[in-house]
């Protein structure tokens, strides 16, 4: 079904989508979306939504479940604390882009702001993964405490970094692995980085196969270059900070 | 271990006479204070392991057992008190921050002590309760700026849309302890004296065990900056969210589960893996200004579809008045603020012991200057940080709150005695542990018992207080400070109060 977001304030937009999806719509197709907040956010189900133009703050925050494929660029906020689902941008994301996302995957073509994927965690069988496209800028994976960060350097002019610094300050869980490279002075304490071994491998490539898939990139070129990995150096960062 | 400088903070003494050996004080005490010698048959006391809870005396059936403060005294010393010299020695031992647990027991002044409560004589007659009805019942969440009303064949017919409300029999909620900080036993205690007894219970930031689900009609959750156990069924569960900022005990700071109380089930509740550490950063990393956190108070709105009254709870500190405002326009419907002398599980003492503002003060400025702005019916004002009783309760009614959060109450109701020792996770009184032998002493249905009591009884004792000024409803109570004086306060006190001082 076709719902056109001109001119509508989210409130109403959110509320029809709700709406639409109550009395049993499985697939929403929303045109000239310009910046309203909170699409998708607490929606449950097998639902799809496709966006077209740029939705704003917050996009699939608590989402469980749906499908989101933005043929734009997204704002800040995107995939906060989502539990389930699928958010896939064509574009690029802004600032604190899955914080405290638990579930579910988020691809991202293009390139990410700052604080992305912080205290990002995993539980049981919930495994969030974040596939950058680009480059991440300062803070990616702090606090990150589970799920996997992906960031590919797509597509950067040479020399231009695929990371900030502060990367996995505080990290006590998951793992984040870049295309690229990354400096000691460039990372937090609590991570250290590693060459990957076959394990990592494996790890990775079916994200990266749905990744390329989803943004009909080849796959062989992608693991053609590099990766490191970034894992923290233990579960219990502050550990030993108290008397007795 | 390490030879230690500190002296036992308290002595444990054992009457022989009495003691039968039946070493219940042995398997009391998870600090192992006390241990049993088979060979000679005698139990013996390491007075250096006592916590001072009390529990083995409790528990002993000959009251064979004292225990007392450690009379030792350092050479007198105004600056260099016991008290510093032991936190210098353990810092010196250990190199670690200074840990403690519940509220700050430092002696600042206690302005509820220092506020007296007026009562009706002669002009107005005062009410009897017993005889007469009585209402405390209290409404939380933003009120409209006016009522459209119709009438219609003399049927009158509301057409303003309310916001959602809570319902409370009485103004008087349970504070924000996160299961993981205190056992499941203690938290479904909680839930099932507030649904019991027609008033709330705050998870905390512990996520809301599955088998609490069936009380969340009367559970406000919490959403704080570690996101633990936020997802939509817990969000769809409660009556009401709360957005954690900060907390009375440790303001600015963040939060910190170790590992080793991250049990399975904490893991589950929690949502995060078996005995990682659960950190709660200081800040809510998508919350960096009032426009930031109106996008996460309607972010969880619109997730809930606006069915619920969102609560943004702050640390009291020295601006909190500006914030609270803030946070009114930010969309927040009811402002919980707690006070210097707020409790936790664990937080580092020179933190609690000396960052934030007395609650009194900050009700005070909060409620003036909400009223200043024209705003305060937007959002009701929970107050919360060391309330003892029901007279501050009401003195707290008075001065400008709307209801007030009880959490070192509830728990003193179920037990604690307030040893401050909950980091280590081995409260022998059955409530900040997730020892499974040590939680069992807690008795779900009898300290539900008990936390049902000490509503009721502050329930009437309130009804008495606000008879006795000749007010037969609490709303009538509210922000009402001509009810109060002060005594032994200084003018900027009486000012910032915004009370007359006593005589005048």
């Amino acid at each position: 079904m076709r719902i056109s977001a001109k001119g509508l304030h989210y409130r109403t937009l959110n509320e029809k989508i709700h709406h639409l999806v109550d009395s049993g719509a499985k697939s929403l197709h929303v045109t000239h979306v310009n910046g309203q907040r909170y699409i998708g956010g607490g929606l449950q189900g097998d639902i799809r939504l496709t966006l077209e133009g740029v939705p704003g703050n917050d996009l699939a925050a608590f989402m469980d479940g749906p499908r989101i494929r933005v043929k734009g660029n997204a704002q800040d906020g995107v995939a906060n604390t989502m539990n389930a689902g699928e958010v896939i941008i064509d574009g690029n994301a802004g600032d604190v882009l899955g914080y405290g996302m638990r579930g579910g995957r988020v691809f991202i073509r293009g390139s990410v702001g700052y604080r992305v994927g912080i205290h990002m965690k995993s539980f049981e069988k919930q495994v969030p993964v974040m596939v950058v496209g680009g480059s991440a800028r300062d803070f990616l994976g702090e606090y990150q405490a589970g799920g996997i960060i992906l960031v590919l350097g797509l597509g950067l002019a040479p020399g231009e970094p695929i990371a900030g610094y502060m990367v996995g300050t505080g990290m006590h869980g998951g793992v984040m692995y870049v295309r690229g490279k990354v400096e000691d002075w460039q990372i937090g304490r609590e991570v250290k980085i590693f060459e990957l071994d076959e394990a990592d491998y494996k790890t990775m490539r079916p994200h990266l196969r749905a990744f390329a898939r989803a943004f009909r990139l080849d796959l062989d070129e992608i693991m053609a270059e590099p990766f490191l990995k970034m894992i923290p150096y233990s579960k219990r960062p502050y550990g030993r900070i108290y008397a007795y | 271990m390490r030879f230690s400088y500190l002296e036992p903070e308290f002595l444990v003494e054992r009457n022989l006479e009495r003691c039968i050996r039946c070493q219940v004080c042995v398997r009391q005490c998870a600090f192992e204070a006390h241990r049993y010698d088979a060979a000679s048959d005698v139990v013996t006391v390491d007075s250096s392991r006592c916590v001072g809870c009390l529990r083995c005396v409790t528990m002993c059936p000959t009251d064979a057992l004292i225990v007392r403060q450690n009379p030792t005294t350092f050479k007198e010393n105004a600056n260099w008190t016991g008290r510093v010299i032991k936190n210098i020695y353990k810092q010196a031992e250990t190199g670690g921050v200074l840990l403690t647990g519940m509220g700050n027991d430092r002696p600042y002044p206690i302005y509820w002590d220092h506020m007296v409560l007026n009562a009706s004589q002669v002009t107005n007659p005062s009410i009897d309760p017993l005889r007469e009805p009585m209402e405390l019942k209290t409404y939380l969440g933003r009120k409209p700026e006016r009522l459209d009303v119709s009438v219609k064949d003399g049927k009158i017919s509301l057409n303003t849309k309310l916001a959602p409300q809570l319902e409370l029999r009485m103004p008087v909620v349970f504070s924000a302890l996160s299961y993981g900080a205190i056992s499941f036993n203690a938290s479904k205690a909680l839930a099932s004296a507030a649904y019991e007894f027609g008033t709330y219970y705050n998870t905390g930031e512990g996520g809301l065990h599955r088998d609490l689900y069936r009380y969340g009609e009367r559970t406000i959750v919490q959403c704080a900056s570690g996101r633990f156990g936020v997802h939509k069924d817990y969000l769809q569960a409660a009556a009401a969210i709360e957005i954690k900022i900060g907390q009375g005990a440790k303001p600015g700071i963040g939060g910190h589960l170790p590992g080793e109380k991250v049990s399975r089930e904490v893991s589950r509740t929690r949502m995060i893996p078996e005995g990682s550490d659960a950190l709660s950063p200081a800040p809510h990393h998508d919350i960096y200004s009032i426009e930031d956190l109106r996008q996460l108070i309607y972010a969880l709105k619109e997730a809930t579809r606006y069915e619920k009254p969102v609560s943004v709870k702050i640390a009291a500190v020295h601006n909190s008045a500006a914030i609270a405002s803030g946070m009114v326009r930010a969309g927040a419907d009811i402002i919980a603020l707690d006070g210097i002398r707020g409790g936790t599980g664990a937080a580092p003492t020179t933190i609690r012991d000396n960052v934030g503002i007395p609650i009194e003060l900050a009700i005070a400025s909060v409620d003036q200057r909400l009223r200043e702005e024209g705003i305060r019916h937007q959002a009701s004002i929970l107050a919360a940080g060391g309330f003892r009783s029901s007279s501050d309760v009401i003195k707290a009614i008075a001065l400008g709150a709307d209801a007030v959060y009880i959490g070192t109450s509830a728990l003193v109701a179920m037990g604690c005695h307030l040893c401050q020792i909950c980091y280590t996770g081995k409260c022998n009184w059955g409530i900040a542990t997730q020892d499974p032998y040590l939680e069992k002493r807690l008795n779900p249905e009898i300290a539900k018992e008990r936390l049902m009591n000490l509503l009721r009884a502050w329930e009437h004792e309130i009804k008495e207080m606000l008879g006795g000024m000749g007010i037969n409803a609490i709303e009538s109570l509210r922000g009402n400070r001509l009810h109060l004086r002060g005594v032994g306060l200084t003018d900027s006190e009486l000012e910032i109060l915004g009370i007359l001082p006593a005589g005048r």
